[in-house]
């Protein structure tokens, strides 16, 4: 060896000593940690340090021997999310970027379906919608496959099958057409969720009524009245008779009962006698008072 | 101070008022694949409040003050900041966010309106301190994804979770 190799190297390992000192704190952070398992960072140095976690979703510190490894118990570092790790020992420190990621396991599902209550035979009227959680409600961003299943009191079940896209899934599915209780259930890897739907019938269609003379007033009478699906309309619903003649109109209103609305008014000879419920208008009856 | 810069992606026009502190912004276009049309006033309204909510998010983490969260956070997001808030005072710590840039996109609005989720591709700097002494300075680049839904007056974040890019 040259006399000028053995002083290079002589100075190298003079200046290099005091890097080496300040560089023997070390860790050995994982890229990744699923939510809620045990973390250990394997250290280097000598004597104790601190292990310090900071990031928008927890804040933790842990005593470490150096040399060992930092070890944080399963079920203490559970939130989703980008930390920033601090082994510290003195002055001497070094710090690591890690992610905590959702546990693989799907705990929970938030799902919202709506309406609560709708019309019956209304395409693409009720709506799912499910973000798919870990036990520590976390988001499970990972695609995964999500079914929903309306099934009504009668008629065949609708299932739709979709895969989550950011944590979310959602469908859209037609009401029955008979009325009654479904049940909408969304499924994501075993767990389930169950919201009832209320089917009711929509508006009244082909209105119509009939007029008898009685003791001198006009008794109007509607026919059942079914929605366009044949489902009776609920008892209560409103049904205005209107009569009109020259310069006079009179109204009554008459709530259903037992599927039909009917009333005893007085009703001038010559008048045009008319029926609605909403937004349906019924037949006409032109009254001549026989 | 740091002069704001906001850079239109798209034809969301964002309220000149409500940028968000030191911040690049950019805003892409709401990729929604068919779930609900959205109106570019929703949309704006939506990120102009995300945004806000970074201003109560860096103030509330750095101040340790869990109560300048309640306008913008509320649910799962208020519940894990807040916990995190009692964690840092907790061990005598406080953490400085300074957001550098945020590109945004929206990505999904619930069939009902109710939630809307966007996608924020973050940089920022976290500065862990203890009393006056900053313990580190780390960079941070990251996605966040983000669900808000509507309250009386503004959309909330419900939701805010950091995952991998």
């Amino acid at each position: 060896m040259t006399l000028g190799r053995k002083f290079l190297l002589a100075a190298s390992a003079l200046f290099s000593a005091p890097l080496l000192l300040a560089q023997s704190l070390r860790m050995n952070l994982p890229a990744q940690v699923a939510a809620g398992s045990a973390l250990s960072v394997p250290t280097s140095g000598s004597g104790q340090g601190t292990l310090t976690i900071v990031g928008p979703g927890q804040a933790i510190r842990r005593q470490v021997r150096l040399g060992s490894p930092a070890s944080v118990p399963a079920g203490v570092l559970y939130n989703a999310g980008e930390y920033v790790a601090m082994l510290s020992s003195g002055s001497d420190s070094q710090i690591g970027l890690f992610e905590v990621t959702p546990a693989p396991q799907p705990s929970t599902l938030s799902f919202l379906a709506e309406p609560s209550r709708l019309p019956v035979d209304l395409q693409d009227g009720i709506s799912g919608t499910v973000y798919v959680f870990d036990v520590y409600h976390n988001l499970i961003v990972s695609p995964m496959p999500v079914s929903f299943d309306l099934t009504a009191s009668s008629g065949p079940s609708q299932t739709r099958t979709v895969t989550t896209r950011y944590g979310v899934g959602w469908t859209r599915m037609n009401s029955a057409p008979r009325e009654g209780s479904a049940q909408f259930v969304a499924r994501a890897a075993g767990i389930s969720s169950t919201r009832v739907v209320d089917e009711v019938p929509g508006d009244p269609c082909n209105l119509s009524m009939t007029a008898t003379p009685v003791g001198g007033k006009a008794k109007l009478q509607t026919a059942p009245v079914r929605d366009c699906s044949g489902n009776p309309v609920p008892d209560g619903t409103v049904v205005t008779f209107t009569a009109t003649w020259n310069g006079g109109q009179s109204t009554v209103d008459v709530p259903l009962k037992r599927d039909i609305a009917q009333v005893e008014m007085p009703v001038h000879p010559g008048a045009t006698i008319s029926v609605a419920s909403g937004v349906v208008a019924g037949n006409e009856i032109h009254w001549s008072g026989r | 101070m740091i002069r704001r810069l906001l850079v239109f992606a798209c034809a969301l026009a964002l309220p000149l008022g409500l940028r968000a502190d030191q911040a690049l912004v950019q805003v892409e276009p709401p990729n929604l694949q068919g779930s609900r049309p959205l109106e570019p006033l929703t949309a704006s309204s939506v990120v102009r409040d995300y945004l806000q909510s970074w201003t109560a998010f860096r103030a509330a983490l750095n101040q340790n003050q869990p109560r300048l969260l309640s306008q913008d956070f509320v649910g799962t997001a208020l519940t894990k900041l807040s916990h995190t808030i009692a964690e840092q005072n907790k061990l005598g710590l406080h953490t400085r966010y300074v957001d550098r840039s945020h590109h945004l996109q929206i990505v999904f609005y619930s069939p009902d309106g109710l939630s809307i989720q966007l996608v924020d591709h973050v940089v920022y700097d976290e500065q862990v301190i203890e009393g006056a002494t900053v313990l580190a300075t780390q960079p941070v680049h990251t996605r966040y994804l983000v669900v808000l839904t509507p309250s009386q007056t503004r959309w909330q974040v419900r939701f805010f979770q950091a995952t991998t890019e």
